[in-house]
């Protein structure tokens, strides 16, 4: 273990964590406060925001002409071609910076256009009135401001010791949760910018984009997404409310209810993938083509498993609609009742990094983490052609396209964003169903998802048996 | 004679097994947030006013602050008779009466208010002091309410600020005609000072 090994652990925790509580939490609480908002033909909070100058203000409406003069200078652009081409001239590489050719037209059209389109959509949400509001994300902040400045109360028969220490025990699944997601390919530091090999040892050092490589990977998550029941629990019980009370007893026994149809779940992939590692789920994912066209992630190998785990999954973290542990029609708040402040914010931060962990764990498992069509460790490549212009004007474009930092990023990027969708489709999820009974929640876990995911197991067994 | 067969609500097996009916809702919902959102105007169905940037008008009746109307010189249109502040079940009007001048027409007529003042938070704005008023001198047509302010003495109204509210119209006058003594129709001051036209 040597101090190369400790700085890279500790810069990649500061990764997923800040990803997950800079990133992912923030926007998330703003799309969970707009989108129901948009949905019920509210505008939702939105006007809290920094005064801007005046100055700044005048000058806004011109800003968004910086994109209408990039696309006019894409037509300009095209129009002086178009004459160098009348007079023969085409060959030469003459334009600007950029060797001349009909790509350098569409490249800078294809910049101009977006530019423009941003500057007249996107510019002027991000302003209400004098003040900078992204799109009403500062009120969010002010409001989290708020709530971390109030009294922090406890109630004057409480435990205090478990009351104080629910939230924590709240957020310790919730952040460590995130320790073994890979989030990224391999990096090798002396290929940066060159392009990797297909196959074969790659010399170097190497870094794990994950901040442990555990065999046991997938039992990790189990086992700390179970613990999560403690800190309702002990919430529920130490707040002195019989509200809490209850709630904390929904909590557990829903907790413990959906965690076996959480595992059984996944057993059909443990199955397919032969692995419990999820840095080779995804090798495998990328590997498997599904059908030959399709990429081999797990959505396609395993629908039935999607559903039943992003089901379960929703319950196991108690969000709508199983959220009867907090049902605020019948018993106020459930476990948090008596919570406030930063310990209220507490829960509210760790149930916003349940949503963002547990999606990157589904993005993982069914839809192949970074895995991005089309690209290799080496580079693009689709349908056995592979992106590469060397020996012409545009040999830089496909260097840069290929070489191994573009593709990492691309891949963070990619695995980022699909667990960002399957966030904002959790949040959907949460304001389009209305909350189940809590018997419907019992039947449906034992009833239904329960059998389900053994007859998935026992046709993912047959399958295998007959097609391997 | 025809009959029908009236189908009773049941529910299929794909309502019942859940799934597709949530694919179905989380549709309808992404389309009413697309439209709200990025849909043309005429489409949006947000409700929401931006409250203190926009103001909703209120209907016309709506009872807002006070105010005194004018005569035509700019005075109150008032005679002190205590009818608004006898009617009213808050008690918010205080009315100090003085008479006029020996020798003002109006002298041993009418009386005008030396003090009025009207208290707009005990006010419960009931307009109970526009229906008793016997001169049309107190109007509720101002289509404003009250300002806010920190400090309790900003909310005592007194005569000259009730006389400087227009209303919605942004007249201080009403339309109800006044009589002055002298005017054809006068009833006059009374007995003594009665004189034929």
């Amino acid at each position: 273990m040597d101090l190369w090994f400790i700085l890279g652990a500790v810069l990649k925790m500061a990764f997923i964590l800040g990803v997950a509580l800079l990133f992912y939490a923030p926007v998330f609480v703003l799309f969970e406060r707009r989108q129901s908002a948009f949905m019920q033909d509210r505008l939702g909070p939105y006007m809290g925001g920094i005064k801007m100058p005046a100055a700044l203000m005048e000058r806004l409406p011109t800003l968004q002409y910086g994109g209408f003069a990039s696309a006019i200078g894409a037509a300009l652009t095209a129009l002086l071609a178009a004459v160098m081409i009348a007079l023969g001239d085409a060959s030469e590489p003459a334009l600007f910076f950029l060797p001349f050719s009909w790509g350098t037209l569409f490249l800078l059209a294809a910049i101009g256009a977006p530019v423009q389109y941003v500057g007249a959509k996107v510019l002027p949400h991000l302003f209400y009135r004098d003040r900078l509001n992204i799109f009403g994300g500062l009120h969010a902040l002010f409001d989290a401001l708020k709530a971390f400045t109030k009294e922090d109360i406890i109630p004057p028969h409480a435990d205090k010791f478990l009351y104080a220490i629910a939230p924590i025990l709240a957020m310790i699944p919730a952040f460590s949760l995130g320790a073994v997601v890979p989030f990224g390919p391999d990096v090798h530091f002396d290929w940066l910018f060159d392009q990797l090999p297909e196959g074969g040892a790659i010399s170097g050092p190497v870094a794990h984009l994950q901040v442990a490589s555990l065999n046991i990977g997938i039992l990790y998550i189990f086992a700390l997404g179970g613990a999560g029941v403690i800190s309702a629990a002990i919430a529920g019980y130490s707040s002195d409310n019989k509200f809490a009370l209850l709630g904390g007893i929904r909590a557990a026994s829903q907790m413990v209810s959906y965690e076996v149809t959480l595992g059984l779940s996944l057993v059909g992939c443990f199955m397919l993938f032969g692995t419990l590692r999820l840095e080779e789920m995804v090798a495998w994912q990328m590997d498997h083509a599904f059908l030959g066209i399709l990429p081999g992630w797990g959505i396609f190998y395993q629908p039935l498993a999607f559903v039943l785990f992003f089901t379960a999954s929703m319950a196991e973290y108690k969000r709508i609609p199983f959220d009867v542990p907090e049902g605020e029609s019948e018993i106020v708040a459930g476990y948090f009742l008596e919570y406030s402040s930063g310990k209220w914010l507490m829960w509210m931060i760790s149930e916003f990094l349940e949503i963002a962990v547990s999606s990157m764990v589904i993005a993982t498992i069914f839809l192949g983490g970074w895995d991005v069509p089309g690209l290799t460790q080496s580079g693009w490549r689709a349908f056995g052609y592979r992106f590469d212009l060397s020996g012409t004007n545009w040999a830089f474009l496909s260097e840069i396209a290929n070489s191994h930092l573009f593709v990492t990023l691309v891949s963070i990027v990619a695995f980022l964003a699909k667990a960002f969708v399957l966030g904002v489709l959790s949040l959907q999820v949460r304001w389009t169903l209305p909350r189940f009974r809590y018997d419907q929640i019992m039947q449906l876990c034992w009833k239904i998802l329960l059998p389900l995911s053994l007859l998935n197991v026992l046709v993912t067994g047959v399958a295998i048996l007959l097609f391997s | 004679m025809a009959t029908y067969k009236i189908q009773k609500p049941g529910r299929t097996f794909g309502e019942q097994a859940y799934l597709p009916e949530t694919v179905k809702g989380l549709a309808q919902t992404f389309a009413r947030i697309y439209t709200n959102l990025l849909g043309p105007e005429e489409k949006q169905k947000t409700a929401t006013v931006r409250y203190p940037d926009e103001v909703r008008e209120y209907p016309e009746r709506f009872r807002g602050v006070h105010r005194l109307t004018h005569r035509e010189d700019g005075s109150s249109r008032c005679v002190a008779c205590l009818c608004c502040s006898t009617a009213c079940p808050a008690q918010c009007i205080y009315i100090e009466p003085a008479e006029y001048e020996e020798g003002d027409p109006q002298f041993g007529y009418e009386r005008y208010p030396k003090v009025f003042m009207i208290d707009e938070l005990r006010c419960i704005f009931c307009g109970y002091c526009v229906e008793a008023c016997p001169v049309d001198a107190i109007r509720m047509d101002t289509g404003v309410h009250v300002p806010a302010s920190h400090r309790r003495e900003d909310f005592l109204f007194d005569k000259e600020t009730l006389l400087s509210i227009p209303a919605r119209d942004g007249s201080y006058v009403t339309a109800n005609p006044r009589l002055e003594p002298g005017d054809p129709g006068h009833p006059g001051l009374d007995r003594e000072h009665h004189k034929e036209h």
